[in-house]
């Protein structure tokens, strides 16, 4: 039994890291950029929650909703501001390094605003969970909400390319920019929809880590941020079913090692097994073999 | 009055000088050939119409708008439609989706669903594989894809580079045949090709493009028997 215990909180870790990684993987299969500042945006989201939650006293819904806009706009803001203009640029290299440039900046910000010292952070998930036979199996409340949402999420994510107009523009400002544009798509508006959506999920998956794990620090955004990316390669840079089930088996995968092998080494066994796949599937899971353009 | 005029239009990559100083208009209901050899800038000429390229002078008016200060992405609102040189259809995605794509900028659901059955009238070929993934369609029926999705728009001009490259024969005819198709119903059509004599048997009129400039002029039927042309591109 305890064995499914273990299972749930690696899937609800590992919806975490999908949520992260849905993030990760529209903006790379979009924008062609890897945000790094991304897992930072989880860490905002987090204070964000903390203050209007802890600090003013406001109700945990609005909270949610307050930390979910905010970092839409962060992200929406960012884009137009340090990758819009190095779209084009001649190398690549430059965004990704203005990525890591806006990551350290928005810790700095933080540990000017916030200080060092860690921060108590309270669940908004109240509800206890449910036991199974007999008190044999006790499933968290938390985990069950987190897990749901992640599956909410990756629907609804899914409806929304499939049903909308400015979901079929993303897929096809993916494919190609130059005949997206001779369509009548406005590729920028498109990458900022695309941003204002990683961003405000980035926001969802800080809140629900964060009940997990309640502890706030500058830099909490960044580990999940990581794990979040290597999802993402795992199941397949720039796939959306790829991003989840990437997250779902990183973190079972840490969970369950955790457990029954070492807490120290899990990391090293969740990056071991990335590598193996890497070597394997060199595109992922569910990655698309890029074919050469004839 | 012209739909598309062109004036001394110049456009540089880098320091050299694609596009020196070329005029040219293309009037309503026109179908105007624009021919020319493998780097002559006749898909210059069209990436810079539609804003993909900047020009550096010069000045482009389309159905009475000065396009300087217009964005790419706002030309298929106001009626250009481009199909572009190799095709370029969303590979990933379905027949239908791509034609959708093309009515982007049209807002009434109902028109475009009325557009959707003009074009599939157009190409049955469409309709039947409205659910197929458009990389797996045959060039010909990419190209066809690609023409149908300009006309999703509902196009005052429609803008081709080079729709017979890389087809078979038959498709090649087969895309020409569409083209005079097109000219009938009053669709104003400006083609780019290399297929010399295909286009000037469609065109009304057309002009020579040669490393950039335009050295020729003239109704199509007249330069079919010039003897310039007849050398250098009709291979005679």
């Amino acid at each position: 039994m305890s064995f499914l215990n273990y299972l749930i909180n690696g899937l609800s870790l590992g919806s975490v890291y999908a949520i992260i990684a849905l993030g990760y993987t529209m903006v790379y299969g979009i924008a062609k950029m890897l945000n790094f500042a991304h897992g930072d945006i989880i860490m905002v989201g987090s204070y964000l929650v903390y203050s209007s939650m802890t600090m003013a006293g406001l109700h945990p819904v609005l909270s949610i909703l307050i930390a979910v806009i905010g970092c839409m706009v962060l992200g929406v803001v960012t884009e137009r501001v340090a990758y819009r203009p190095l779209r084009g640029a001649s190398s690549s290299l430059a965004v990704l390094i203005t990525a890591i440039g806006v990551s350290y900046l928005l810790q700095n910000l933080s540990l000017l605003i916030f200080g060092a010292d860690p921060k108590a952070f309270t669940s908004v998930i109240t509800w206890k969970g449910i036991t199974l036979f007999d008190g044999a199996l006790q499933i968290r409340g938390t985990a069950i909400v987190t897990i749901l949402v992640g599956l909410v999420v990756l629907f609804g994510l899914q409806a929304f390319i499939r049903h909308t107009k400015s979901g079929q523009a993303m897929l096809a400002v993916a494919q190609d920019k130059g005949a997206a544009t001779l369509c009548g798509i406005d590729v920028n508006r498109t990458i900022a929809i695309t941003f204002a959506i990683g961003s405000s999920l980035a926001a969802v998956a800080g809140v629900l880590f964060c009940s997990t794990y309640p502890t706030i620090t500058p830099y909490i955004g960044a580990m999940p941020g990581i794990k979040a990316f290597v999802a993402a390669v795992f199941g397949g840079i720039g796939s959306i079913p790829g991003a989840m089930i990437g997250g779902l088996t990183l973190g079972v995968i840490e969970i369950l090692s955790r457990t029954y092998i070492s807490s120290q080494l899990s990391d090293a066994i969740v990056f071991a097994i990335l590598i193996v796949v890497l070597l394997v599937r060199p595109t992922g899971l569910l990655g698309k073999r890029v074919m050469e353009k004839v | 009055m012209s739909i598309l005029e062109v004036n001394d239009l110049e456009v540089y990559y880098g320091v050299i000088r694609a596009l020196k100083s070329i005029s040219f208009r293309v009037e309503e209901g026109e179908t105007v050939a624009l021919i020319g050899a493998n780097g002559a800038g006749k898909t210059t000429t069209l990436h810079t119409i539609s804003g993909l390229i900047p020009m550096r002078k010069g000045q482009m008016i389309f159905d009475g708008k000065d396009l300087s200060r217009i964005k790419p992405h706002a030309l298929a609102a106001m009626g250009m439609a481009h199909v572009p040189e190799g095709r370029r259809v969303f590979a990933d995605m379905t027949v239908l989706q791509n034609l959708k794509l093309g009515a982007f900028s049209r807002k009434q659901k109902a028109e475009t669903e009325e557009t959707l059955q003009m074009v599939y009238a157009r190409f049955p070929r469409l309709e039947e594989r409205k659910n197929q993934i458009a990389g797996t369609l045959s060039g010909g029926e990419q190209q066809m894809l690609a023409i149908g999705r300009a006309l999703m728009s509902r196009p005052k001009l429609v803008l081709m580079d080079e729709p017979s490259m890389g087809l078979s024969p038959i498709f090649v005819n087969e895309i020409f045949d569409i083209i005079a198709g097109m000219k009938a119903d009053g669709v104003t059509v400006l083609l780019v090709e290399q297929n010399a004599k295909k286009a000037l048997s469609v065109a009304d009129r057309a002009y020579v493009l040669e490393t950039g400039e335009i050295v020729l002029s003239g109704d199509a039927k007249e330069l079919m028997d010039n003897e310039r042309i007849r050398k250098a591109y009709l291979g005679e």
